[in-house]
């Protein structure tokens, strides 16, 4: 009996090994621009708002990643929308806006006649039940979301450290903040099915958070951020297996931990720094 | 020109020529719109009425022969940058999409930080950084673009005298190679030696001259209201020179110069 290598021997582990690897890198890598501009909650926002998708497209028979990644878009775009147009603050708006898609998303769930377990795992995750075709369509988004951030590199930096100066400068910040917003919602979609829409915000955040504790570059915080990222990803999936719980809030679980692990360090570390200079005089 | 937030005009009946390769100083109390006109200029904010040319084109048009440096308080300082990284930001616009910075780019940072005096702290993240450092380092991000024009919203307010020297002694520099540079400015006696033209302004243009006329009782007290004062040949501003523009939504005003003085 070996706990690491035989679950790998069947198909539908490997499958959601791959799909929490490749998930947790993504969520981390535009995790890291989401904590820089302050945009936790409207991730978590954009997450909740998916619901209505995923719903509408399982009623009509289409993807889920589709349903759920037009849901998302559009309420990002309309957050936006809202929060330039009218003396509503931004926060108020995310609100109103997330609350409303997600009760729509309830409100058509329990009209649903019959089995609905499926929608049910788009709630809290079920990584393990990830299909083939879900798999691929993982990859190809991933591949898009990570492809996007390379070569908007620069601009993406200028303009989330300083949209004015960027602006001035000639960059199209309205521009990328729109499609920022779209890969946060592709983003979403991609870890839907990993740890579900509630707890997605944590894939997001907090893998980049611990980063951000560990370093002052933004490429070392992005590397950082996919390393642990991944590595909790796959942490989380053995453990939920080996105890036979939930994947996705394992997986969150892990995150968190190694969050407060690096907090512990991180506040040592300062004060063992700071101590010298801390003599009076 | 007219320019303003919402329905409320800040600036009204702008009418400025600012020839190439001038100094100048926007003076004015504070609200009086010195950094919306700057703003107006950098292309972020469309005017309201009357038309705006800037280096022979609508604003924004020449962005990349434009350098914008904010009011200092506009950004995270906690955010995970180098010096070098903010530096060669300014290097940004004129690569276009797709090209990274190249050894050419980096030579015009490098130049750059040697000219600010800010050389030995490129690694540094740039929040570690004094006031007057940070704000070395953004003109040394507008350096590094090497722009025909310059606009500077506070460049020498709140940092420390040595700094304030250095940076327009550089400024001067620029102008002598016949670049432009536009600068708001709170400090009136910075604005009338340092500075070969100043523009007064409280909402509408009041003067447009050489440096000296800054020193006019008259004009102050017609640009600054109320908030002036003569008591012989001296004048006094009543007006709080470390204090900024009212913020705007989501700035964070920071007042660290006072307290790092050392």
């Amino acid at each position: 009996m070996n706990p690491i290598l035989d679950p790998l021997a069947y198909q539908f582990f490997l499958r959601a090994l791959l799909a929490s690897v490749v998930a947790g890198t993504v969520c981390a890598v535009v995790g890291s621009y989401v904590v820089l501009k302050g945009l936790a909650f409207i991730g978590d926002a954009v997450a909740h708002a998916a619901f209505p998708g995923v719903v509408v497209a399982y009623l009509v028979g289409a993807p889920y990643a589709i349903g759920g990644g037009i849901a998302a878009f559009l309420t990002a775009i309309s957050i936006g929308w809202i929060s330039r147009r009218s003396h509503i603050r931004v926060d108020t708006a995310i609100g109103v806006v997330f609350a409303g898609a997600f009760a729509l998303g309830v409100f058509l769930y329990s009209g649903i006649k019959g089995f609905v377990g499926d929608l049910f795992g788009f709630l809290v995750g079920d990584i393990l039940a990830i299909s083939a075709g879900d798999l691929i369509a993982l990859l190809i988004l991933s591949a898009i979301v990570l492809g996007t951030v390379a070569i908007l590199w620069k601009e993406l930096l200028y303009s989330t450290f300083d949209p004015l100066g960027a602006a001035a400068s000639g960059l199209p910040v309205a521009a990328l903040e729109y499609l920022f917003l779209g890969l946060v919602a592709i983003t979403i979609v991609i870890s839907l099915q990993a740890v579900g829409i509630i707890l997605v915000v944590a894939m997001l955040v907090t893998p980049a958070a611990t980063a951000q504790l560990m370093t002052v570059r933004l490429t070392r915080m992005i590397v950082l951020a996919a390393v642990i990222g991944a590595t909790t990803s796959v942490a989380g999936l053995y453990l939920s297996y080996w105890l036979d719980v939930a994947s996705g809030a394992t997986i969150v679980l892990v995150q968190t931990a190694t969050f407060i692990a690096a907090l512990a360090v991180a506040r040592t570390a300062g004060i063992l720094r700071r101590q010298p200079t801390t003599t009076p005089g | 020109m007219t320019a303003g937030y919402g329905d409320r005009p800040a600036i009204e009946d702008i009418d400025l020529a600012v020839e190439s390769g001038s100094l100048l100083a926007v003076v004015g109390p504070n609200g009086a719109g010195k950094s919306t006109l700057l703003k107006v200029m950098a292309g972020l904010i469309e005017p309201w009425t009357g038309r705006v040319e800037i280096l022979g084109g609508a604003p924004g048009r020449e962005a990349h022969r434009v350098a914008y440096v904010p009011q200092a308080e506009t950004v995270d300082w906690a955010f995970p940058v180098s010096v070098a990284d903010v530096v060669m930001m300014g290097r940004y616009p004129l690569l276009g999409p797709l090209r990274r910075p190249g050894a050419a780019d980096r030579r015009h940072v490098d130049e750059a930080l040697v000219k600010v005096g800010m050389a030995d702290h490129r690694q540094t993240q740039i929040g570690r950084l004094s006031g007057g450092q940070r704000r070395r380092v953004f003109i040394a991000r507008a350096l590094a673009a090497d722009p025909a024009l310059y606009l500077l919203d506070e460049p020498v307010t709140g940092i420390d005298a040595t700094t304030q020297d250095d940076l327009m002694d550089i400024l001067e520099g620029e102008s002598r190679r016949g670049r432009t540079v536009v600068a708001t400015t709170h400090d009136l006696a910075a604005a009338a030696q340092r500075f070969e033209r100043v523009a007064a302004i409280n909402h509408r243009v009041i003067a447009v001259g050489p440096a000296s006329l800054i020193l006019d009782p008259d004009l102050l007290s017609r640009t600054y209201g109320g908030h002036l004062l003569v008591l012989g040949n001296q004048t006094v501003v009543l007006d709080d020179a470390h204090h900024h523009d009212q913020a705007g939504e989501g700035e964070t005003h920071y007042h660290e110069d006072a307290q790092r003085t050392r």
